[in-house]
């Protein structure tokens, strides 16, 4: 018997913090302008030591205002995405599970453009603009995992293949309307291309209240979905089995379902829909760690983080100077992984 | 166990752990339609250390019973009454905390070993993000050690057999330190040298922690054998309440179960019986 404990989920957290941090610099390194890993060690420290007039490289300007909010930017939607993943894995009690596969992600997408349609007709104050997109994206991935929820009961219990189904089937849907949406607006200036909202993307810049309102958000939903916990780990049993071991089934469920839709809204309305992280990084995790949620969790934030870095740092360099989306890098790497994680349990 | 058959003391209400009192409930896909199915109702009681069997062919409403005492389910109208709460009005947290149940056995969604899922067991007596404390993990060990499980603690749940499955389960319902244990059918699937384990582990089990134990069975010879009482249900109607002896009659379950019997005394002295096929 040997229960999980604090010392040991922080050693674990700890390790996977490191790798990130090594990515990270690698990836500050890494670009279509090079970079000396020496002159990006000595910018760092300046600017550690908050010399920051004293920083010697001619590329600080690309490693440290281009690079680095774009990498800071990719560890958040990486981390929301799995996180939003592990969540409606267990909720679901479905291992195929996550906000691209359930059709959340197109619906976030499809919200946010919504609401990027909708912005010019409300008397929004301009301090708050920016969130305009982030808070459509959030409602529209709350009814569409409500509507996937619905579609995919069968005699009042959840049916795992029927809930896949419809969520792919509604995301194929989503992405239709949004595509009709951006051909026939594709006059107006402020929608921005369509690769995007489709396939994501973290090259386009933002306004600073929307990546504090992405960090923000990330944090509070989080730290909600963490404290249920436990509650997740006994729902894995299914939920009359968790009812009878004291959970509160109801309000877990709505809870959590609200943390995850706004974790999938806040990722997707800086970035489109990313696919395949929220699947894939709590499936390594468990096999790594066990499906304990009180570490699935925190591991699943810092290795989606991880893998988003590392994609995206593929996606700008693999056919530099030109870019792939982000999201096309993920498919690529995440779509053969799926097949066999779907193969593998049928077997 | 001859004791709580003993007439003096059924009536010192103090003893009485579990009071059902006129329990009924109705179910019907659409409100404006007749009930598809209603359990008339019923009443029994139970003291600690009790053995409590409801018996009944398929759809005579036993698991719906079991879920009203459960509390996961509103009776229409009556009470269940655990120590003098309503078990329905409870909250989840602190109705697990005096009720266990074991139901016929869930698939797991992902590989557990023995002792994390005997550990779930203690999640009402946990704060949400505590992690276990060594009284958790004395208390499971404990409760693997009463049901002869120990052996199992490290071993996966999905590679072991029904009979040690099912031992598991109980272990995981004793770490809830429960008033009331509930088992819906928990001798399904097991061969009879493990039905008949599992029953003396409860039979112990009940004597030695005073549990008030209420459980749903099929097995007519196993229910007479072990249950201090007896609720025979038919239709959805609570025919006969009492011990062993008093409710297995001939006619009574020849009418219920739809079959040709005999009843006779067995050698623990307990009714036994036979089905008379073909006759």
């Amino acid at each position: 018997m040997r229960p999980l404990t604090f010392p040991r989920l922080l050693l674990r957290c700890g390790y996977l913090t490191i790798i990130l941090l090594i990515v990270v610099v690698i990836a500050l390194k890494l670009g279509a302008v090079p970079v000396s890993l020496y002159g990006l060690g000595l910018d760092l420290v300046h600017l550690l030591l908050r010399k920051t007039t004293e920083l010697s490289s001619n590329y600080d300007m690309i490693v440290l205002d281009i690079r680095l909010p774009r990498i800071l930017l990719a560890i958040l939607v990486g981390a929301s995405l799995a996180v939003a993943g592990t969540a409606f894995q267990a909720l679901l009690r479905n291992p195929l599970a996550d906000p691209y596969v359930l059709g959340v992600s197109s619906g976030a997408s499809l919200g946010a453009i919504l609401a990027l349609i909708a912005q010019p007709y409300l008397a929004i104050p301009l301090a708050f603009a920016a969130l305009v997109t982030p808070v459509g994206a959030f409602l529209a991935a709350g009814v569409t995992i409500t509507v996937v929820y619905f579609l995919g009961r069968r005699e009042g219990q959840v049916d795992g293949s029927t809930l896949l189904l419809s969520g792919i089937i509604s995301a194929s849907f989503l992405s239709a309307i949004i595509m009709f949406l951006i051909t026939t607006l594709s006059g107006r200036g402020d929608l921005r291309g369509m690769s995007f909202w489709l396939m994501g993307d973290l090259s386009v810049s933002l306004p600073s209240t929307l990546r504090w309102f992405v960090a923000i958000g990330f944090l509070v939903a989080t730290g909600v979905i963490y404290t249920t916990a436990s509650d997740l780990n006994l729902l894995l049993n299914g939920e009359k089995e968790a009812m009878h071991l004291g959970v509160d089934v109801r309000r877990v469920r709505l809870v959590v379902y609200i943390a995850a839709s706004l974790l999938t809204g806040v990722a997707v309305s800086v970035s489109g829909s990313i696919g395949f992280v929220g699947l894939l990084v709590p499936h390594v995790m468990r096999m790594i760690f066990g499906s304990d949620h009180r570490i699935l969790i925190p591991t699943s934030a810092l290795g989606g983080a991880t893998a988003v870095v590392i994609a995206d740092t593929l996606a700008r360099t693999v056919v530099a100077p030109s870019e792939l989306p982000v999201g096309a890098m993920t498919a690529l790497a995440g779509a053969p992984l799926f097949i066999y994680l779907l193969r593998r349990k049928v077997a | 166990m001859a004791a709580s058959s003993n007439l003096a003391d059924s009536n010192r209400a103090s003893d009485v752990r579990l009071s059902v009192e006129q329990v009924s409930y109705a179910y019907s896909a659409n409100p404006s339609q007749a009930p598809l199915f209603t359990l008339e109702a019923s009443s029994f009681q139970a003291r600690p250390g009790e053995i409590v069997a409801i018996l009944g062919p398929n759809a005579s409403g036993k698991s719906t019973l079991l879920k009203l005492i459960a509390g996961t389910q509103e009776p229409l109208s009556g009470r269940v009454l655990l120590n003098g709460f309503v078990t329905h009005s409870l909250t989840p947290r602190v109705r697990a905390q005096r009720i266990a149940m074991v139901q016929q056995e869930s698939p797991l969604l992902f590989a557990s070993r023995a002792w994390e899922f005997v550990l779930q067991g203690r999640h009402p007596h946990s704060r949400s993000l505590r992690f276990e404390t060594r009284e958790d993990i004395t208390i499971a060990r404990n409760a693997l050690a009463q049901v002869g499980a120990e052996h199992l603690s490290d071993r996966w749940m999905d590679q072991i057999s029904g009979g040690e499955k099912q031992r598991v389960i109980l272990a995981r319902a004793l770490c809830q330190q429960p008033l009331l244990l509930l088992l819906d059918e928990p001798t399904l699937h097991l061969d009879i040298g493990s039905q008949v384990g599992l029953l003396d582990t409860l039979r112990k089990l009940a004597a030695e922690n005073r549990y008030t134990v209420v459980v749903v069975t099929h097995e007519l010879n196993l229910a007479a054998e072990y249950a201090d009482q007896v609720v025979l249900l038919h239709h959805g109607k609570s025919l006969r309440v009492g011990p062993p002896a008093v409710v297995y009659q001939r006619e009574l379950l020849e009418q219920v179960f739809q079959t040709p019997l005999s009843v006779e005394s067995g050698p623990s002295g307990r009714p036994r019986v036979t089905f008379l096929p073909g006759s």
